[in-house]
This record gives structure tokens, sequence and C-alpha cells, in this order.
């Protein structure tokens, strides 16, 4: 296989890779990673600043669409991000020191878990919970459109909040993935944020959260040129068609599959990992 | 103007969604043309090196000449395909650092300083790992 092959083949994972991540909502970046490693055989450190890099694409990409709605909350993103942008850092210094093995046994973890997350049924919060006085200080409280006009909500929870957004910031850094997952659990069950909110300044942060740890990736030449150029435009083409179909197609079906391809990926990361093989 | 509008005006929140609206504008134009820069120094790439068998099966990390900003700008200069690329990604990277940016002069014009030390704050430790070495 030569690098045209290479590059080609790379390419066509990424984009269905972004596709079906957007189209399920799940993010395209979490499956990168082991399709890299496992199937093209890259070394894991070049996979993580290849999906970094499409992680800021798509989460930038989106930013418009998603704004424009007025469901996300700047305030609450900003506070939250100087958490995870110190949490980045650290993540990606850890990264630079643990061998290969170990971080593939964390990454395949952490695939079970949003897998495990994305099954569960959610529930909206209550509009009457009080606002913790550390928010009301931070001015976190907000309001969201809903169709029985604009709906105003309370934020509590904070230091849990902020705690989990460290620890999503450390696995964005030390894995090369968004941690949407962690960040909506952080905001939607620790902060009690409405869900609608929660998802949409998560994406925001996203984009945030990766660049701070993506600068120290290329600093120390884990960003390749040549593996980095088809999974960015690979992605970045196929979440912005996944973004097209999304309001026509039916996607529970292929949520739940896409859910099972995390889940094997997630036992064949730790299964390599622990085996030494990557 | 309609009445209405002017009341949307004066609401907070809703000039947040204005700024906010404007700021997602320019994420997505940056991110475009971050994706054509890449686009253009791929093209040349695979021109040049389609042939080569790729080695990404051990880590050996990039040269020296693709790691700082500096560098990567020196080599699009020389017309380095793996540099055009590079600088593709830093612009990439640069466009959420932009959005911070952006954030804190809003805040500074909403007269929120609490939030544009926030902001600042997030700012600084995006600079650091971009620039630390």
């Amino acid at each position: 296989m030569n690098v045209l092959e290479f590059s080609g083949l790379v390419g066509l994972g990424s984009l269905l890779a972004g596709f079906l991540g957007a189209l399920t909502g799940l993010g395209g970046g979490v499956v990168v990673v082991p399709m890299l490693t496992l199937l093209f055989h890259v070394d894991i450190r070049y996979a993580i600043g290849a999906s970094l890099v499409s992680v800021i694409a798509t989460s930038s990409g989106a930013a418009a669409a998603y704004v424009r709605e007025g469901y996300s909350n700047i305030r609450i993103g900003m506070f939250l991000e100087t958490a995870t942008t110190v949490g980045a850092v650290v993540g990606a210094a850890i990264a630079l020191h643990v061998s290969g093995s170990a971080i593939a046994i964390v990454f395949g973890l952490v695939l079970l878990y949003s897998a495990y997350l994305s099954s569960r049924h959610r529930e909206e919060h209550g509009p009457h919970l009080q606002s913790s006085p550390l928010a009301r200080k931070l001015r976190l409280n907000g309001s969201y459109p809903t169709p029985d006009g604009m709906q105003p909500y309370n934020v509590t929870g904070v230091p849990a909040g902020y705690t989990l957004m460290f620890g999503a910031g450390v696995l964005s850094g030390l894995l090369g993935i968004g941690s949407g997952a962690v960040k909506v659990l952080a905001m939607d069950q620790a902060m009690k944020i409405p869900f609608k909110v929660s998802t949409t300044t998560s994406n925001f942060m996203i984009g945030v959260t990766a660049a701070a740890s993506a600068g120290l990736y290329l600093n120390r030449g884990y960003i390749g040129p040549g593996i980095a150029m088809p999974v960015m435009l690979g992605v970045l083409a196929g979440s912005l068609l996944g973004a097209k179909v999304l309001v026509k197609a039916k996607v529970k079906a292929l949520r739940y599959l896409f859910a099972a391809v995390i889940v094997a990926l997630g036992f064949e990361m730790i299964f390599n990992g622990v085996t030494g093989r990557l | 103007m309609s009445d209405e509008t002017l009341t949307v005006e004066k609401s907070g929140a809703w000039n947040d969604l204005r700024i906010e609206i404007i700021i997602g504008t320019l994420l997505r134009t940056g991110v475009l043309i971050a994706a054509a820069v890449v686009l253009l120094g791929g093209v040349l790439y695979l021109v040049r090196h389609g042939h080569e068998m790729p080695q990404y099966a051990t880590f050996r990390g990039e040269p020296e000449s693709l790691k700082s900003p500096r560098d990567i700008a020196h080599g699009v200069l020389g017309m380095s395909a793996r540099a055009i690329i590079q600088l593709g990604l830093l612009l990439l990277i640069a466009t959420p650092v932009a959005r911070v940016a952006f954030s804190a002069i809003a805040f500074a014009i909403e007269r929120d300083y609490m939030y544009v030390v926030v902001t600042l704050m997030v700012l600084a430790i995006l600079t650091y790992s971009l620039f630390a070495s």
C-alpha cells in the first residue's frame, strides 16, 4: 500500500466515521483512533494527533448551526473551559509519558462507557430547581427557547461539574477525543442544566478543549501532516454530510448499530492494550 | 426598525445570541479556509509522495521543521507540501482560539468584567499550549 492508496482509504474511513458520528450524535472522533490503530496499524500517538484535529474541525464547523438555535450558554461554556483546557494540557502531558498500551486500555474503557451512556434514557429536569449561590454569583443561570416560549433554568452542583469537566479535559488531551459524553454528564447530571443547553454548549467547548491539547501535540511533533490530512478532510466532509441528512433519516436503528460498533472497538482496544500489541 | 427588534436588542440574552451567531459564522469560515489549505497541501503532497510507502506503524515524531508555527511558515515559503498541510492544521487550531478572543471583546462590550477575566484565562492557557516547547 503506497501513500496514495493509504490516504484514500483513511480518507474514506474518516468520511464514514464523521457521517455516522453526526447522524447518531455520538461523534466521529471516538472511532477514528481505533480505526487508524486496529485497521491501518498506525502508532496510537499519530492516531490521537490526527483525531484531535478532526475533533476541532467538526466542533467549529457545526458551531454556527448550533448557536443559531439559541440553546448554548456562553458563560457556562467559558467558565467550564478554564477547567477543560487545563485538563487537556495535563492529559496531553500524560500522553507524552505513558506507553501506547496504557492509552489503548483507557481508550477502550471510555468507548464502552460512551456506548453505555448513549443507551440510557434521559429525563428533562424540572424548571422549579433551586439555584446554588455560587451559580448565581457566576451568573450561570439562563433561559432557552421551548415551544411555550423562553424557559428560565437554574444551575447547581458547580464544584462537582467543574471537577468532572477537568476530567473530561484530561481524557480529551490523553485520547484525542472530544469527550462530549463526559461533558454532557457533568452539565446534565451534576449541574442540572437542561439537556439541549448541555449538548449544544458541550459542542462549543469541545473545539476549545481540543485546541488546548492540539497545540502541545503539534509542538511535540505528534501531528503528522500525511495522516492528519485525510483524517481531517474526511471527518469534516462526513460530518457536514451527516448533519444535512440528519433531519430526514430515521436514526434509531443506526444509533444502536453504531453503539454496537463502539462496544466491539472498545473490547478490541482493551485486548490489544493488555496484550501489548498497541 | 420595528418595536419588536428594539426590545430584542435591549435584552441581554439576545445580545449574547447575536454576538454568538457572528462568532459561529466566523468559526465556520475559519474551518473552511483551513480545510482548503489542507486540501491544497494534500494534493501537492500526493502528487510528490503518492508512490512512496507510508511509515506510521512506528512512532518517530515529526521533524523540527513541522513543529513550531515559525518553522512551518518558513516551510510554506519554500512550497513544502507537508508544511502547507501543517499551516492548514495550525489555522484550524487557531479558530477556537479566535473564538475565545472574540468572546473576551464581546464580554468587555457588555461590561461583564468578571467574564472578561475568565475568558482571558482560557486564552492564556491556549496560547501557552501553542507556543510552549
